[in-house]
């Protein structure tokens, strides 16, 4: 237990800070399906993995190899399977692009 | 910093410069009004706030606190409680959404307006009319309002006191009784919603009345997932769990509370020590009500817009629209209310509707930590919405205890996510 004023600055501190995630732009559509279990702005939660602020040509090499049933995984391939080369290629830029 | 503020707005009003402006603005600022504040309403709200800052948003609901449909049969399996699943309206307060706790009485698509219960008339540009559904009390005989309090449906959480008195008849009810889930035709909210709650009913008898079973009567001959269900059922359960078709006599035609007792189409009673019905549905009587259900019930939408089919302003999301082969799940309903706002949007921008494409993952838990799932992704045709060929699926049949691990905690993840992405 931290004591009232500590927590009472942290949180004052906390909200003039900048967002912890900062978007270029607005999520391209296909993005949003992705926040819905990879955690606000693709920041990863729980055992939803990161996305946010890693490299653009990884996650879209990842998503490829998902889609073509050359990577294993759990739910994964299943998903990818549902999207075009723009799609892959808008998604991976907007995460990467998250800082 | 708050003297110049205050120096800057009296100075301001004074030569009458500020003011102005400001009142210009709010008259021009595009009005979007939100009826129903869960999966699809919550997830319009917050995503219009987001993404578009200009415009004005005001989200009318009755209920000052939501309790999740999802994630409420891990309540009844004893894997949760009540203020896990409950979530309040302070993060879409805090980015702007004005909230009225307050009935829709009436729509006039054609003044484009909403009368609310408490008085007051909203004036709206776009609506987002995402209501949910309506239980049709009557249509299963036996069963209506007073026969809930004795079979409680558990289908429409409210403030969450029927999934409650669900999880409190199964902890007072005799080892060795029967648990009796009445299941209805297609459609329905959640496809496989009662097959979970079959699974976590089931949970927990097998912990704390291992003598009991659940009989689950179905109108249905086929359901969602069912063959890894069926699979998890005998894996976990054994003989505890039996689901009946259709075909076999799983038809319930009537409901009697005071014996107890839900009747099945071949005319056999089958005494319960806990009833579980979850009845027949159409959308809310909001969509009804206003003309904008059609003859089945449900409301008829453009696939790409979510528009109504008989009132273009009025964007009807989630459970209480027809958008086969679409399921009414709260993932469907957040990511309709995106495509539907940034629609609503566009048009009063004068530009096109973006291209929509919809996901969908549903998770069900066959036990705590055994999940599956289903996995959809839809495009809007020239006639209405289109699965894309060859993608999603459900889980992979066979002993997979790896698979069935992951994708419970994945069922986490995505509550987590989703919720956050619908309240903040």
């Amino acid at each position: 237990m931290q004591p009232t004023g500590f927590l009472a600055a942290a949180v004052l501190a906390a909200a003039l800070l900048p967002a912890p995630a900062v978007a270029a732009g607005p999520a391209p559509l296909a993005a949003q399906g992705c926040v819905g279990c990879h955690g606000p702005n693709g920041g990863g939660i729980a055992a939803g993995a990161r996305l946010s602020g890693r490299d653009a040509g990884e996650l879209e090499a990842i998503l490829r190899a998902y889609r073509a049933n050359e990577r294993p995984g759990t739910i994964m391939p299943r998903i990818a399977r549902g999207y075009t080369d723009a799609e892959i290629t808008a998604v991976a830029a907007y995460f990467a692009a998250i800082r | 910093m708050l003297r110049t503020l205050t120096r800057r707005a009296s100075l301001g009003a004074a030569l009458g410069l500020l003011a102005a402006p400001q009142a210009l603005r709010a008259q021009t600022a595009a009005r979007l009004v939100v009826v129903g504040g869960g999966f699809g309403g919550a997830s319009a709200a917050r995503f219009a706030r987001a993404t578009y800052p200009d415009i004005q948003v005001t989200l009318v609901e009755p209920l000052t606190r939501f309790v999740t449909c999802p994630y409420g049969n891990l309540l009844l399996g004893g894997y949760r409680q009540i203020g896990d699943i409950t979530h309040s309206y302070d993060g879409l307060r805090a980015q702007g959404v004005r909230i009225l706790h307050d009935w829709a009485a009436a729509i006039d698509p054609a003044a484009k307006t909403v009368r609310l219960r408490g008085g007051e008339t909203l004036a709206y540009d776009k609506l987002i009319l995402s209501p949910g559904i309506a239980l049709r009390y009557g249509a299963l005989p036996g069963y209506d309002e007073a026969a809930a309090e004795v079979f409680p449906h558990a289908w429409v959480p409210g403030d969450g006191s029927q999934t409650r008195l669900l999880r409190r008849q199964l902890e007072a009810m005799p080892d060795g009784g029967v648990v009796g889930i009445a299941i209805p035709a297609n459609p329905f909210r959640c496809p496989p919603g009662p097959y979970e709650r079959i699974s976590m009913i089931a949970a927990y008898l097998k912990r704390h009345k291992p003598r009991s079973k659940v009989l689950a009567l179905d109108a249905k001959e086929a359901f969602s997932k069912q063959g890894l269900f069926q699979d998890g059922w005998k894996a976990l359960y054994g003989p505890m769990v039996e689901w009946v078709p259709a075909s076999s006599d799983g038809k319930v035609i009537r409901v009697d509370p005071a014996e107890k007792t839900f009747e099945s189409e071949f005319g056999v009673r089958h005494k319960l020590a806990v009833g579980n019905v979850i009845p027949p549905q159409s959308a809310a009587r909001i969509v009804i009500d206003s003309g904008l259900a059609d003859q089945t019930g449900w409301a008829q939408v453009d696939p790409t817009t979510l528009a109504s089919r008989v009132a273009p302003d009025i964007h009807i999301i989630g459970d209480a629209n027809n958008a086969a082969p679409m399921p009414k799940s709260g993932f469907i309903a957040n990511n309709t209310a995106k495509q539907a706002v940034a629609s609503a949007v566009a048009a009063l921008r004068g530009a096109a509707p973006p291209e929509a494409v919809y996901f969908n993952t549903c998770y069900s838990h066959v036990g705590e930590e055994y999940g599956i799932s289903v996995v959809n992704i839809f495009r809007a045709g020239p006639n209405g919405f289109v699965e894309v060929p060859n993608s999603g699926g459900v889980s992979p049949r066979g002993d997979l205890p790896e698979q069935r691990r992951l994708e419970a905690l994945y069922a986490d993840a995505w509550y987590a996510s989703i919720t956050r992405d619908m309240f903040g």
